[in-house]
């Protein structure tokens, strides 16, 4: 074996390795916020829904978390162009990473849910607030903050996870790698570096993620203990 | 006087588990109704069906007019009158004790932060807590969370107010400090209605000892009542509690 590395071969390219990594950043924000917003109203939905919504959510999150990733991918850019409508690769990675990611933040949810004792709730139903209310103040709040840590790592793994939809050539990291490589034949160096890049950007997203914690859970911030 | 608290022949069932079986009391304005008895004879459930936490199969209950029976019932009118301390506290973990206090007369009553915040400093002050307002309740011990507790539901200015054995999960001398808190309550003209086994406290506060048993009210009477017990239980109730 005498390989010899060159890195410096891939120095031209550093303004696509730029752009991949916005574009993953891109991509991974949108869905890591839409997947939020979906997957809590669904776990808030299968915990207090009527039976047939639960049942419902039920169906999506059973769906989604028992097929590939990749799979689904394919289908939501094949699936809507079918119906007519252009959209571009990039947005329809985002659309799956979201219908992904929101099942999985569900079942997260629905756990931090469920370990708020229901004598909380009986306490702020005995101070006159409303349902919404109580969910809002009582449950909800006190329910993420016990499974952000659960929330983060689910999160990084998307980041991860979307260099997959290079394969609908999604403009993102890991497509702006294979391009890259198939220029310069410099297969081994290229996705080293990408490797290496992932990896910062988890650090990134981790050290972003327990920023923002601390800057909405005080409790934590002041007192440094779980909840 | 009307009373302010009226049960009669109030039934309530588990499944087929009878809990109560027509139970029947009323408290006027400013009594202080102690409900003690063995665990299961239903003094708890008799409490939390006041405050429509259970529902009722049979009877009706009058809450300061509001009718608990009543399927239309609005239930956040009845707990805007009535105020409910529980064993367990249950403070909200992840807020402060003032922001404890704050959040029903902010969410419900639409009172403004600045004049809430006095408020909560105002009822920390009646239960000997002013300078724990920033804490957290896990920075408490068990007899100041408990105070909290009582002072959050003050803070609602409730016409009513029920205590679930609220100073069991306490030793002798946090029990010591909520006891004091809730008498000068009572001194105050506050309607209260306490399940306890603080036998002592009944027969010195309480303007009404409600013994159940059985699920019903097996024997009712003023504070004097424990020593001179008429029914062979109470006495035997009492007794073991010596």
């Amino acid at each position: 074996m005498s390989y010899r590395f060159d890195f410096l071969a891939l120095l031209p390219y550093w303004r696509e390795f730029l752009w991949g990594v916005l574009l993953t950043l891109q991509i991974s924000a949108t869905a890591t916020v839409s997947g939020f917003i979906i997957g809590t109203i669904c776990a808030i939905a299968r915990a207090d829904g009527s039976p047939f919504i639960k049942r419902l959510v039920a169906t999506y999150v059973e769906v989604i978390r028992n097929t590939p990733l990749l799979v689904q991918v394919f289908i939501a850019y094949f699936g809507i162009a079918t119906l007519g409508v252009h959209v571009s690769a990039n947005v329809a990675a985002s659309i799956a990473l979201t219908v992904n990611v929101g099942a999985y933040t569900c079942e997260i949810v629905r756990a931090g849910l469920q370990s708020i004792h229901r004598s909380q709730m009986e306490a702020a139903e005995c101070l006159a607030l409303s349902r919404t209310q109580i969910y809002w103040h009582v449950v909800i709040r006190p329910a993420i903050e016990r499974v952000y840590p659960s929330l983060t790592s689910q999160y990084v793994l998307l980041m991860l996870a979307s260099s997959i939809t290079s394969q609908i050539s999604a403009a993102e990291l890991t497509a702006a790698a294979n391009r890259i490589q198939s220029v310069t034949f410099r297969s081994f160096e290229t996705y080293i570096a990408v490797g290496f890049i992932y990896l910062v950007l988890s650090f990134v997203v981790r050290a972003a993620f327990a920023l923002f914690g601390q800057t909405v859970f005080t409790r934590r911030r002041k007192l440094g203990t779980a909840l | 006087m009307s009373p302010i608290v009226k049960l009669t022949d109030v039934h309530k069932y588990f499944g087929t588990y009878k809990v109560l079986e027509g139970v029947t009391f009323e408290v006027p304005r400013g009594g202080v109704a102690a409900i003690i008895g063995q665990s299961g004879s239903g003094k708890s459930t008799a409490l939390r069906c006041i405050n429509a936490l259970e529902a009722i199969q049979g009877g009706t209950i009058d809450v300061c007019g509001h009718a608990i029976q009543d399927p239309e019932l609005n239930r956040r009118a009845l707990r805007c009158d009535v105020g409910m301390v529980f064993q367990s506290y249950n403070l909200f973990p992840h807020l402060t004790v003032e922001q404890n206090i704050m959040l029903a007369p902010t969410c419900v009553k639409l009172m403004r932060k600045p004049q809430a915040r006095d408020l909560a400093h105002q009822v920390l002050a009646q239960v000997g807590l002013a300078e724990k307002a920033e804490h957290y309740p896990e920075q408490l011990s068990g007899g100041q969370q408990q105070r909290v507790a009582i002072a959050r539901s003050l803070a609602m200015k409730p016409k009513l107010m029920l205590f679930d054995e609220v100073t069991s999960a306490l030793d002798p001398q946090l029990t010591g400090e909520v006891l004091k808190v809730m008498e000068e309550l009572a001194r105050g003209g506050m309607t209260m209605i306490l399940v306890t086994h603080e036998m002592a406290f009944a027969r010195k506060v309480a303007s009404q000892v409600i013994y159940m048993h059985k699920g019903t009210v097996w024997e009712t009477g003023s504070g004097t009542m424990l020593d001179s017990p008429r029914t062979a239980e109470l006495r035997s109730f009492v007794n073991n509690g010596l």
